[in-house]
Parts: structure tokens; C-alpha cells; sequence
């Protein structure tokens, strides 16, 4: 064995450590991907506040102009009222979660009280492929299988034989199939993977004790979903439902291909409205850096902007209240 | 959530194609890219430095790019592509992106070209406008489309059009077809070939909204919309009319019963048609000038431009 004797190099308690002991280049590093994430995200809000107000600041139109329901900036005094993209966003998005939301809970409870194994191995991967199918695949089923099949068939072979639906289609109006209805389908479609995973999410994450307490008292499995899994989870369940909210408002391109793009004050379902997102989409290539036109769809961004904002802020409320529960 | 990187790992991917299906590139060769460091700005140079052009072409080496109108993009694509496959080291880049992004990059200098269906001086500010120089490369037509279930219907005159656009008469039995409610469909009030219609058929007519009117984004949007729509009506370029994939599914019609043809434009008795101005920023030069001068040679105006429907501007 070597000699046993160590050297301690004589070292002051207060001796100035390299300069790299003193960084601690790891933190340094994720602070940095922090910070520059911060820095995008507040660059952006500014940037799209700052374009967003050039419509009242630089071109003189009030605030009051965007709840004006008439869209015409061609016009020798040009209208730059927004109203009817606002509320076609409102009214698609609002018609996707009602078909959505049903789906979507129901699916997530299969997923995790009801599904045997085999079947959440199908289940799961199937909806991880809904998700990564992008956004035009779905806008270009919708425009070469749904439209016609809205405008065709079913008017023609399955509603006019059914009671009420029947009287819907045959109103004036209904003829297209590029309507409110058919992009409130697609979007339907395109949320339910968001609205699923963070209901399963929430079902999962009630504690198992609830559950067998639950059956041990004699309730059915029926009982406990109504009685106990749902007011439990609700919290997480709407938290769902806002970021589908979220997701559905913010698509453009599915949603453009099939709801007519006609920016008319939406009347009925069956009638062609259009979005903020898709009318921004419409025109942005062509119209001009500056003029009060670009400026208005800058408008429509912040409008978007301050939507997306209110869901984050409405998710971080409702869970809080959960947290604080 | 579950599943928020594989969300994100998709829009890329879409953004990626997004990019990829708007810009195309005619390279005549792997070393093209290198060549763009030593664009020459001579043309005299660059003619001697390339023997094996045609010897019509003047050749010039480096790289440009163009942008906007979607109605132009198929005319200068075909004629990139000619000109690298002439000009081994040219690379021209076409972009589509409407005629307003054309005019305010070319104004701002991102891009060498910029395409427009309509002038420079009723988009952008004067003072913008006053610096861009125009060139006239070709005449473009568009013609009125229909849906082919509205039969017996093959010329509309400009009060008819005036009519059914402004939404004055609502059923195509009210000029001359079937029973059928009449849906129009627009491009979108920004576009070019919708400024160019309203202006040249309608009038400035105020046009119909609400209803049975659809917008639709492009010429292949329109398209599609048209075909899949029961009584629908709409304008496209000729370029796309006369794709032999299009044609079967649409049904054009005569304006004032004159043909919709590239000699009627030629000869100026069909209207509907308007010039295709590329602008550059200042007096072009270099490449830009080369292949300025390439579309107004005889392969562009005499072969590509009737291939591709356009009418050609200069005499062979």
C-alpha cells in the first residue's frame, strides 16, 4: 500500500473560489431558457397591443367601431367594424364545445373507470394520432366529404324525413353546406383530443380511496361517476373545456375551408359566418404593411389575443379554487 | 397535459409544410447556391463567364427572389425554371403570398420581383409607390364560372352580372336557367382579381353580402367551392380554367357574348382582363434585369405565357 501520510494544500477559508465555482453554469443555462421564453412572450404581447391600437391611435377610428356589425373597407369612408368576426368565433367555437364536451367527458370516463386494458391501448394511441393530424387534413375532409354531404344528402335522403329537422332544412338559406354548423363539426373533431386528455387527466387524479369508500357503501359504478368522480373532478373537467375553448377560437385554417367566410351578423346555423381567425387568414397577404385595413386585422389579433389571455387567466382561477378546496 | 409536446411537434411540422408548399425554387444546379456569394454585376461579365446559354438569353449569375400575386405565381414560376435550366448559377426564387405582400416587400426591398394584379399606386403610399418601377409582362384573363348543374346558361352580359352580383336577381331562371337559387362566391375583398372584377364588369357596384355568399381564399379554393356548390358562381384566372383537371367540372361563361380566350384579350374585346406588372424597386439590375429581360424575350411571351393562358405583350 502507498504511504498513508496525505497533504492537505493549505487553503484560506476565504480564498477566492474560480470564477467558475462562483457561476453555476447549469442554472445559469436554464435561467437563460427561461428568461428568453419570458422575453418572447412579453415582445409578442407588446408587439400585437402596440399593432392592435394603430386602428384608434393612427387611423382615427373609436374603440366603438369594432361592436359595429358593418365590415366594408372598401367603402369610400371605409367600416372596419369586427362585430360579426368576434361573434362568429363566439358562436363556432360555442357550437364545437357543445358537441365536443358530451363526446369528450364520456370518453375520458371510458378511459378511466370503464376501459379494460386492451381496449386504453387502442383508445390512447388513436387519440395521439388525432392530434398530430394537422389542421388542413381536417379543413380538406371537411370541404370534399362534409359541405356536400350537408348540402346534399343529408337534406335530401336523411332530414326531410325526420320531424323537426326536417322543417330546418327545408328554410331559405340552407343550400351550401358552407355554414356555421359544418365548421362547428370540424372543430368538434380538432378539440376533442385537448378536452379528453385533460378530463382523464382529472378523473385519474382522484384519489382510489374515494372510490372503493364509494362501491364499499353498496352505489353502483353509475352512482359513483355521477355522485363522486364528476363534482370531484369538475374543476379539472372545466379547465378542459376552456383550453378546447382555447384551441377551437384559435384554428384557422380547418374552420376557413368550410364556414363560407360571409362576414354577416351568424342567423342560423345552417347559414355561412365567418371568424376572426379566418378572415385574418383571408387577407393578410393582401393588404399592406401600415394601411388602416392591416391595421384593423391587427385589431382582430388582439382581439384573439385578449381571448386566449382570458381562458389562461380563467384555467388559473379554476384550478386555484380546486387547489384551495 | 398529456399530450402538449406532441401538439407542438405537429404545428411545426404543418408550419414546415406551410412554408415548403408557398415557395419553390428553379435551381439549375447543386453549386447555384455557391454562386449566389459571386453574383456578378455585370451582365457582360457573367455572358462570358456561361457559354453554354442560349444564345438569346443573357445570363447573369446569383440569386433573387420574387413575391406576390398568386395569379402570376404559375407565369413566373415556368419562367424561373426556364431561365436556370438556360443560366447554370441563376437561382430565382418565386413566392406567392397575394399582391399586396408582393408590393410592400419589393417597396421595403425584401425581395427583388414584386407581382400585383392592380398598380402599386392604389395599394401603396405615394411616396412608396413613386419609387417602384413598373414592367408589363403579360395580359391575364378571368372568366365567370359556374357550377355545370346550372344548364343552358353560357353568356352573361354585364347588366346580368351586375345583377346577380350586387344580389338583385337570386335564381338562375332569372337569366335564362334552371330553377335554382344562385350562390355567389367571392375572394376576399383584399384580393386582386376581386378589385379587378368589380372595377372592370361591375362597375364599383355595391356587392351582395350576407346569405348565399361564400368567400373563398384563392383561385384552387374557389375552384373546389364552385364544383362542390349546387348553383354556384364565381371568377378564376384562365390559368386554372383551362387546367385540363378543372375544366370538366366547371362551366365558363361568354361576357357580352365574347369568348373568354387569350386572343380576345389580345385584341382587347373581352374586358375582364387587366396587366401583369412585376415592379421592381429603383431601376433593376443584374440578375433582375436579366430575367426582366428573359420574360419579354420570345421563349417567355412566345411559348410559356399561351401555355400557361396569359397573353403575351410583346410582338414576336
Amino acid at each position: 500500500m502507498a504511504q498513508m501520510t496525505t497533504t492537505y494544500e493549505k487553503v484560506s477559508l476565504r480564498a477566492k473560489r474560480r470564477w467558475q465555482d462562483r457561476i453555476d453554469i447549469p442554472q445559469v443555462v436554464v435561467f437563460m431558457a427561461a428568461a428568453s421564453m419570458i422575453a418572447i412572450v412579453a415582445l409578442l404581447l407588446l408587439f400585437i397591443f402596440w399593432q392592435g391600437i394603430q386602428l384608434f391611435v393612427k387611423d382615427g377610428q373609436s374603440i366603438g367601431t369594432i361592436f359595429d356589425s358593418t365590415w366594408n373597407p372598401l367603402a369610400d369612408t371605409p367600416e372596419y367594424g369586427i362585430l360579426p368576426f368576434i361573434l362568429g368565433t363566439l358562436v363556432v367555437t360555442v357550437g364545437a364545445l357543445a358537441i365536443s364536451t358530451p363526446l369528450s367527458v364520456g370518453l375520458a370516463l371510458f378511459l378511466s373507470e370503464v376501459a379494460p386494458n386492451w381496449a386504453k391501448s387502442i383508445v390512447q394511441p388513436a387519440l395521439e394520432i388525432f392530434v398530430g393530424i394537422p389542421s388542413v387534413v381536417w379543413g380538406w375532409l371537411g370541404i370534399t366529404v362534409l359541405v356536400p354531404w350537408l348540402s346534399d344528402t343529408f337534406p335530401k335522403k336523411i332530414a326531410l324525413t325526420l320531424p323537426i329537422v326536417g322543417q330546418v332544412f327545408s328554410m331559405p338559406g340552407f343550400l351550401t353546406g358552407f355554414s356555421w354548423l359544418a365548421g362547428s363539426l370540424v372543430l368538434s373533431i380538432m378539440v376533442l383530443p385537448t378536452i379528453t386528455s385533460v378530463s382523464y387527466d382529472a378523473f385519474r387524479a382522484v384519489p382510489q380511496e374515494l372510490r372503493t369508500g364509494s362501491l364499499a357503501l353498496g352505489t353502483t359504478r353509475w352512482q359513483t361517476i355521477r355522485h363522486l368522480l364528476i363534482p370531484a373532478a369538475l374543476s379539472g373537467v372545466l379547465t378542459a373545456v376552456v383550453l378546447g375553448m382555447t384551441r377551437a377560437a384559435g384554428e384557422a385554417l380547418a374552420v376557413q375551408m368550410v364556414i363560407g367566410n360571409s362576414p354577416t351578423l351568424p342567423a342560423a346555423i345552417t347559414q355561412p359566418v365567418t371568424t376572426l381567425t379566418s378572415q385574418i387568414t383571408l387577407d393578410m397577404g393582401n393588404t399592406v404593411f401600415g394601411e388602416p385595413w392591416q391595421d384593423a386585422l391587427w385589431t382582430m389579433s388582439l382581439v384573439l389575443l385578449i381571448i386566449s389571455v382570458t381562458s389562461v387567466v380563467l384555467v388559473r382561477v379554476i384550478n386555484k379554487r380546486r387547489l384551495g378546496a | 397535459m398529456l399530450n402538449g409536446t406532441r401538439r407542438f411537434g405537429a404545428l411545426a411540422i404543418a408550419a414546415a409544410m406551410v412554408v415548403g408548399a408557398c415557395s419553390s425554387t428553379a435551381t439549375a444546379s447543386p453549386a447555384a447556391t455557391d454562386a449566389m456569394a459571386a453574383a456578378t454585376p455585370s451582365a457582360a461579365d457573367a455572358m462570358a463567364s456561361t457559354p453554354a446559354a442560349a444564345p438569346t438569353t443573357n445570363c447573369v449569375t446569383g440569386s433573387i427572389t420574387t413575391a406576390g400575386s398568386t395569379a402570376l405565381q404559375p407565369l413566373i414560376q415556368d419562367a424561373a425554371t426556364a431561365y436556370a435550366a438556360a443560366c447554370p448559377g441563376a437561382t430565382v426564387t418565386v413566392n406567392g403570398g397575394g399582391s399586396g405582400t408582393g408590393l410592400s416587400q419589393v417597396a421595403a426591398g425584401s425581395v427583388n420581383i414584386g407581382a400585383s394584379d392592380v398598380l402599386a399606386a392604389s395599394k401603396l403610399q405615394a411616396a412608396d409607390a413613386a419609387k417602384l418601377v413598373d414592367h408589363v409582362v403579360c395580359r391575364q384573363g378571368w372568366i365567370v364560372v359556374t357550377n355545370p348543374d346550372v344548364t343552358g346558361v353560357t353568356n352573361l352580359t354585364t347588366q346580368q352580372n351586375i345583377d346577380i352580383w350586387t344580389g338583385k336577381d337570386t335564381n338562375w331562371n332569372q337569366v335564362g336557367g334552371p330553377d335554382l337559387p344562385i350562390v355567389l362566391i367571392f375572394r376576399p375583398q383584399s384580393s386582386g382579381t376581386r378589385a379587378t372584377f368589380l372595377k372592370l364588369v361591375l362597375g364599383g357596384a355595391k356587392e351582395a353580402t350576407g346569405g348565399q355568399t361564400l368567400t373563398e381564399d384563392s383561385n384552387g379554393a374557389v375552384t373546389t367551392a364552385v364544383t362542390k356548390t349546387n348553383g354556384a358562381v364565381s371568377v378564376i384566372g384562365f390559368s386554372y380554367y383551362n387546367d385540363p383537371a378543372n375544366k370538366s367540372l366547371l362551366n365558363g361563361l361568354q361576357l357580352d357574348g365574347v369568348d373568354a380566350t387569350i386572343a380576345n384579350v389580345g385584341n382587347s374585346s373581352y374586358k375582364l382582363s387587366a396587366d401583369g406588372n412585376l415592379y421592381t424597386n429603383g431601376t433593376a439590375s443584374g440578375l433582375t434585369a436579366a430575367f426582366l429581360d428573359f420574360m419579354m424575350g420570345s421563349q417567355v411571351q412566345g411559348t410559356i405565357i399561351p401555355k400557361d393562358s396569359y397573353g403575351p405583350v410583346a410582338a414576336q
